[in-house]
């Protein structure tokens, strides 16, 4: 007989933002038995579009894929496209590429602490970190034009300059951004609330993240060493100092402390890179595509993304073959769901940073029985006061006013 | 792990077997091998030399579905591509899904978009498109125009109206 | 697609609906962009919180429905299911090019259509994405119309 199982549909990636059942877990008792998912929603048919646009086209269509990681998707298609025809881009493009990159990457880290707060119950985390993000966002209105898809990354370079002008305006904006960053990652890391609380929660083990080949701060938060800006290098990331931020425990806490470091390496490169911006022409002239086939990879705020490129020496691709990082890291869920409490379950899950969009959004089917049903607020609820019962036993102590 | 040239051993593990080899640049190696040896080749890049499983991509061209299986080898800075062709008009190949469990849903995915048979896979069942996308539709296969199925008015008015009827109950 | 969003609406009824719609938010297959510029318009740069806007968790709820993304085959369902949930009178707005017409994705095999060939539309807020600034206009605009 055993305990009474439960099955509880996971709704939605933003708390506010309803979807169908997205997950379905069943629980047994307390406990986590089993989960599987489906995706289909947001599948939109994108790669076969992309083999009747262009291939300049193309780059607007990739961006549309996910609005997260809006430019990760257009410097992966571009770097297929000129391992296929061997272009070499001119050296501005590269670190204008870089530039627009790791500011991607700190609004996409910003975006999921935000998020991440406010699933274990800090509000004014979500408020405060997205305020910050406000300033990501207004800089990119300002070099691109757009808060985002930002239309900046073509075949054969960038579409658009950054101006000599904007240069200390963005140097302005990572003054800004640091000592904020700095005051937050040891606001984080020095209570004990949220290290009661995370610590430990959705393990996942060296092994089995190379059994499922995760990449990404999933996979070196769980002290697998890969990042496809210092394997395969492209843009300007070989030409400038930065470091593989590593941890070893692999639960959620690694993978924060990984994003919260991570963001404080963009804002050195960002730096570096505005400095040792040469001049030049920002684009090389394309005449056209020979046939053949070329692969890209390049390290979105998620991990690694990769696209395969098959010309037939049209001006269409004949093929194109898209895997966001979260399509392989989703489903390392079930390594490390197995065993974890309910009231863990929404945490564990938003830790690993799902781009849904990107992955074509989860479902889950399952058939385990159930008496009851829990929805997504009901998970929120339960992880608000799991974070409550923790807060009641470190009362008292001394805390940053930002996680009260 | 000890300086390896992936290639080498490839060649050394299997001489009779490939069809063709093909290094594009030093950071991009194409290897030909019939549908047969693709398991087998496969799993000694994932479990014997430590490769890192990218994505399985797979097209429709002339002679039949070309399958690729991509490797990474990060240390090495090299992406190697299995490739292997299944015959139409009834695709299939055998799944590498139990030897690398990473693969299981892109195998899905596959056999959803172009029709493609992974034999011995856990399981195979729709993935990437909507319940009620009709059977037999392969919306990658180069003959399909990549159009909504319900393609008139009146087909997609009775399709919204299957739809109400059905959570009408 | 005839109107049938009912917007008889009349006193006090009238009154609360435009001095405080509550907002329900689906998306049918979108890339997220609209959607997170519709929960920018929450943060304090925007704060729609202050003019009574508040996001619910259930259309039952709702007087204002916000729809993003293409209806993909399998969304569908959920947004018939949805509307029909939704209490009446609301109001529909199609935020974001891709509710409006499909944008880049239209053709692509899994769309089935513009939205107002499914729900009736009362708002349309082109954009890809359209700025929080925008998405708080159309409504407005909307509730203005009432």
């Amino acid at each position: 007989m055993g305990e009474m199982r439960t099955t509880i549909p996971i709704g939605p990636y933003h708390p506010l933002l309803e979807e169908p059942e997205l997950f379905r877990v069943v629980v047994e008792g307390e406990r986590v038995v089993d989960i599987d998912w489906r995706t289909s929603w947001n599948h939109r048919g994108i790669e076969k579009i992309a083999e009747s646009k262009t291939y300049d086209q193309v780059t607007f269509l990739v961006e549309r894929i996910c609005g997260i990681c809006s430019t990760s998707h257009p410097i992966a298609f571009c770097n297929a496209v000129e391992d296929l025809a061997n272009i070499d881009i001119p050296e501005r493009a590269r670190y204008i590429r870089s530039i627009i990159a790791e500011l991607e990457r700190i609004h996409s880290h910003l975006l999921w602490f935000g998020l991440a707060g406010h699933y274990i119950g800090y509000h004014t985390v979500w408020m405060w970190v997205w305020r910050y993000r406000e300033l990501v966002c207004e800089l990119f209105e300002k070099i691109s034009g757009n808060r985002q898809s930002y239309a900046m990354i073509k075949v054969g370079g960038t579409r658009q300059d950054i101006k000599e002008e904007d240069y200390s305006y963005i140097l302005k904006t990572m003054d800004e951004l640091e000592p904020k960053m700095n005051m937050f990652i040891g606001a984080v890391l020095d209570d004990p609330v949220i290290l009661a609380r995370l610590k430990g929660v959705g393990k996942l083990s060296k092994e089995d993240a190379i059994k499922r080949c995760v990449v990404g701060p999933v996979a070196r938060s769980a002290g697998v060493d890969i990042d496809t800006r210092r394997d395969y290098p492209y843009a300007a990331y070989d030409r400038v100092n930065w470091k593989v931020i590593t941890q070893e425990d692999g639960d959620v806490l690694a993978m924060a402390v990984v994003r919260l470091l991570e963001i404080l390496e963009s804002i050195k490169i960002i730096r570096q890179c505005v400095e040792k911006m040469p001049q030049g022409p920002i684009e090389v002239e394309v005449p056209e595509i020979p046939p053949g086939e070329g692969i890209g990879v390049e390290e979105a705020p998620r991990g690694e993304n990769f696209h395969y490129v098959r010309s037939d020496g049209t001006n269409c691709p004949a093929r194109l073959k898209i895997r966001a990082p979260s399509y392989v890291n989703i489903p390392s869920f079930r390594s490390r769901f197995i065993g974890e409490r309910v009231a863990d379950i929404i945490i564990i899950l938003a830790s690993v940073d799902p781009c849904y969009c990107c992955t074509n959004r989860m479902v889950k089917v399952d058939d385990g029985a159930g008496e009851r049903t829990l929805t997504d607020k009901d998970l929120l609820k339960l992880s608000w006061e799991e974070t409550e019962r923790i807060k009641n036993k470190f009362r008292g102590c001394k805390r940053s006013k930002l996680l009260e | 792990m000890a300086e390896l040239n992936p290639v080498q051993k490839v060649k050394e593990r299997f001489p009779e077997r490939i069809i063709e080899l093909w290094e594009k640049s030093p950071k991009r190696i194409y290897i030909t091998v019939g549908k047969e040896d693709a398991k087998d080749m496969v799993s000694y890049l994932f479990e014997d030399l430590g490769a890192r499983f990218i994505i399985m991509s797979a097209l429709d061209t002339r002679p039949g579905i070309e399958i690729l299986y991509h490797f990474s080898f990060d240390t090495l800075s090299k992406i190697v591509s299995i490739r292997t062709l299944v015959p139409m008009p009834f695709p299939e190949i055998e799944s590498i899904s139990l030897i690398i469990p990473g693969a299981e849903y892109i195998e899905r995915e596959i056999y959803d978009i172009l029709g493609v048979n992974f034999r011995n896979h856990p399981n195979l069942k729709r993935f990437i498109l909507g319940d009620d996308w009709p059977e037999g539709e392969y919306p990658l296969r180069r003959e399909h125009k990549g159009q909504f199925p319900y393609r008139t008015e009146e087909e997609q008015e009775l399709y919204r109206e299957e739809i109400r009827s059905k959570w009408e109950k | 697609m005839s109107n049938s969003n009912n917007h008889q609406l009349s006193g006090i009824k009238k009154w609360g609906f435009k001095k405080s719609p509550w907002v329900f938010h689906l998306s049918t297959g979108s890339c997220n962009n609209c959607d997170i510029e519709i929960l920018d318009a929450l943060t304090p740069r925007f704060d729609i919180e202050r003019f009574g806007i508040l996001l619910v968790g259930t259309p039952r709820h709702a007087d204002i429905l916000l729809v993003t993304g293409i209806v993909t085959v399998q969304a569908l369902p959920r947004l018939l299911h949805v509307y029909e949930q939704t209490a009446k009178p609301c109001l529909v707005v199609a935020v974001g090019t891709c509710p409006c017409t499909g944008g880049i994705f239209d053709g692509s095999y899994h769309h089935v259509g513009p939205l107002d060939k499914i729900i009736p539309v009362d708002v349309y807020i082109p954009g890809c994405p359209p700025k929080p600034e925008a998405i708080i206009s159309g409504i407005v605009k909307g509730l203005a119309k009432l």
